[in-house]
């Protein structure tokens, strides 16, 4: 059974002119983990500035537990918010920087210090209460943020890429930490972040965001396994795209041709005629390699192959000169399984791995040139 | 590895440039102003033995005990003036546009191209009886008769503001503009309104800033003589009056350093204070 616990209905920002949150509705449920996940100014940390209050938006409403806060100051939010920098008070202690919050509601003095004793101790910083800011590490300083939002007891949590200043592993410690404080409080959280890894680890819901428009929302997996658009198949995880064009449409299955190969794949919910140009999507670890006297799949040559441990990760050039990853599991008793470079190979899929999206009018940028924009922009 | 000093001549020059700077420049007059301080006065050689503390003695005469007291007051009326119009003159211009808040600087720094002297004696001309200040007043019909404006207590103060408030706002922007964002957003975020986050917030964080302005600009008022020469009239003293005073017209050189030294030593404690603050901050050895 879930409530809503805060809606966006038709909410919208520009800044100098430029629209950075476009008519946006969305609907966060009581309890839930919910990630907003995008590229750098795709409107993410505005909408949740929207939430905390901090920005106002030009239209639309903002709605808490039925309650329109649209107008309602940052202070009279019932929210909380950890912010990238942590932005702890520099002056003043970590006791005092939890604390905060519950002066300001002028708790009483026993009552305070219980809650902030109880706060620490949850995320394991009991010991640092009398120690300043500067004095601590970048993973305890935002202990003490997540520490300071939550003592208040919010009906939600705000989380602005709260590990992104934080190195890898100690990132990794932090998601798993973070999920247990929501599990443990029940409170919802709505994370910020451009970490598709992060966000499809923790969350229960993500909404995937481009230009201040949703691209998709749904569970990690459909996300993954069923992307919704160009863009969300290339933004979240690895992904190669074979070109198809429809042969033939049935009941429930099309024909379709990959590379002269004939193809009888799943009918896609959209709408398919015949001779239409078609993405075939295959995530990495959903391609097989097979030796090149095999009678299936798409010819080509491998031009790298990078061990990873667990996996075995080749690069293989198609016929066409487009470059497609695949991602196997080690087998060492397989003597087929090692290939070398420049060797020719075969490409192939099970049925029903495959998922298949229509070809866009705007069809987004390459991540090799979505890298080069994002050096131009620094 | 470390570097013989015929290794590194360059290094050399420089060291033994500061050094000689410091010792010949700073601690050797500084020595003397201490030893003048505790000899004997002396009208024909101005200074001679025996050594005695009857200068610090003096400095307690109740003559002059009052007007180190009034010269006091008007540099801590001077100093909050400053603080008053550069407080949130130094906070309006860390949030203008970047590249304006250099072309303000720019004109901020501007005056100190003229001679303080000259600026003060342009005041002159202001505040004098038939000035144009009064010719303002009289022309707008505000005041029948010319006010008195010059040679005041007010005179001074308002000469002192003028020449010393750059030096209040400078100390003052350079912490708004170091005041994160984030950290005031983090105050209304948890609770706090306007005012509790000026006072719980802001005011800590610019707390160093506000105590490097106003050491730049007490010590400073209470030393400037020539605005009281030129704008105060003979009641309106301050301690550097006296000091020149007795440098120059009563010839009593060890009262005169004594009377320095006192300066010296308020700002040595000033100066402590707002290493303290800063401490606090952890903005020293962090």
């Amino acid at each position: 059974m879930t409530k809503t616990l805060l809606s966006l209905s038709g909410i919208s920002k520009q800044f100098d002119g430029k629209t950075v949150v476009d008519e946006l509705s969305l609907t966060i449920d009581d309890g839930e983990f919910i990630t907003l996940l995008g590229p750098s100014g795709c409107g993410k940390t505005t909408l949740l500035r929207m939430m905390a209050g901090f920005e106002l938006p030009d239209q639309g409403t903002v709605t808490l537990s039925g309650v329109d806060i649209t107008q309602t100051p940052p202070e009279e939010r019932p929210l909380n918010t950890v912010f990238q920098n942590y932005a702890l008070f520099p002056h003043m202690s970590v006791f005092d920087n939890v604390a905060y919050g519950l002066k300001m509601e002028k708790r009483p003095k026993a009552e305070i210090r219980e809650r902030v004793e109880e706060a620490l101790a949850m995320v394991q910083l009991e010991d640092f209460s009398r120690r300043k800011p500067h004095q601590l590490s970048g993973g305890q300083q935002q202990r003490v943020a997540i520490a300071r939002a939550v003592v208040k007891r919010p009906k939600m949590l705000l989380l602005d890429e709260p590990l992104s200043a934080l190195d890898y592993k100690l990132r990794r410690t932090m998601q798993v930490e973070l999920k247990r404080l929501q599990r443990e409080l029940g409170i919802t959280f709505v994370f910020v972040t451009h970490d598709q890894e992060e966000a499809l680890s923790m969350s229960d819901r993500i909404v995937v965001l481009k230009d201040g428009l949703i691209q998709q929302l749904g569970t990690p997996r459909e996300v993954y396994e069923r992307p919704a658009n160009v863009f969300t198949a290339r933004f979240v995880g690895q992904t190669n795209f074979f070109p198809g064009r429809v042969t033939g449409i049935e009941d429930k299955r099309i024909s379709v041709d990959v590379f002269g190969l004939n193809r009888v794949l799943g009918k896609p919910s959209f709408r398919v005629t015949t001779n239409q140009p078609l993405h075939v999507l295959l995530r990495p670890e959903d391609l097989r390699v097979l030796a090149p006297d095999d009678t299936e799949g798409v010819a080509g040559k491998i031009v790298e192959r990078n061990y990873k441990g667990s996996t075995l990760d080749s690069v293989i050039e198609l016929e066409d000169g487009s470059q497609v990853m695949a991602s196997e599991f080690f087998d060492e008793d397989d003597p087929a399984f090692d290939y070398s470079i420049g060797e020719p190979v075969r490409v192939s899929w099970v049925d029903g791995w495959e998922w298949l999206l229509a070809e866009e009018s705007d069809e987004p940028l390459t991540d090799e040139e979505e890298l080069a924009a994002d050096d131009a922009e620094h | 590895m470390m570097l013989s000093i015929r290794q590194q001549p360059f290094r050399a020059a420089v060291l033994v440039l500061v050094w000689g700077w410091l010792l010949f420049l700073v601690l050797a007059p500084n020595l003397l102003v201490v030893g003048t301080s505790v000899m004997t006065r002396n009208p024909g050689t101005f200074i001679s033995m025996p050594l005695n503390l009857d200068a610090y003695r003096q400095l307690f005469n109740p003559l002059y005990l009052e007007v180190f007291i009034h010269s006091l007051y008007m540099a801590a009326m001077t100093t909050l003036v400053c603080l008053l119009i550069g407080y949130p003159f130094a906070w309006a211009l860390s949030r203008v546009e970047k590249r304006r808040q250099m072309l303000l600087i720019f004109l901020l720094i501007v005056p100190f191209w003229t001679n303080s002297l000259v600026r003060t004696y342009a005041l002159k001309l202001i505040l004098a009886t038939n000035g144009l200040l009064n010719q303002g007043l009289m022309s707008l019909g505000i005041i029948d008769e010319p006010a008195q404006l010059l040679y005041t207590e007010g005179a001074v103060i308002v000469g002192l503001v003028y020449l010393l408030l750059p030096f209040m706002i400078l100390p003052l922007y350079s912490v708004f503009d170091d005041l994160r964002q984030d950290v005031l957003l983090a105050s209304h975020d948890l609770g706090a309104g306007r005012f509790a986050t000026f006072k719980n917030v802001i005011v800590p964080l610019t707390l160093p800033g506000v105590l490097a302005g106003v050491m730049l600009v007490l010590l400073p008022a209470m030393g400037l003589f020539f605005v009281p020469d030129i704008l105060g009239g003979s009641r309106n003293l301050l301690v550097g009056n006296v000091i020149k005073n007795q440098f120059l017209d009563a010839r009593n050189w060890p009262f005169g350093a004594a009377a320095s030294i006192m300066l010296t030593v308020a700002m040595a404690l000033l100066m402590f204070a707002h290493r303290l603050s800063k401490r606090r901050l952890g903005e020293e050895g962090a």
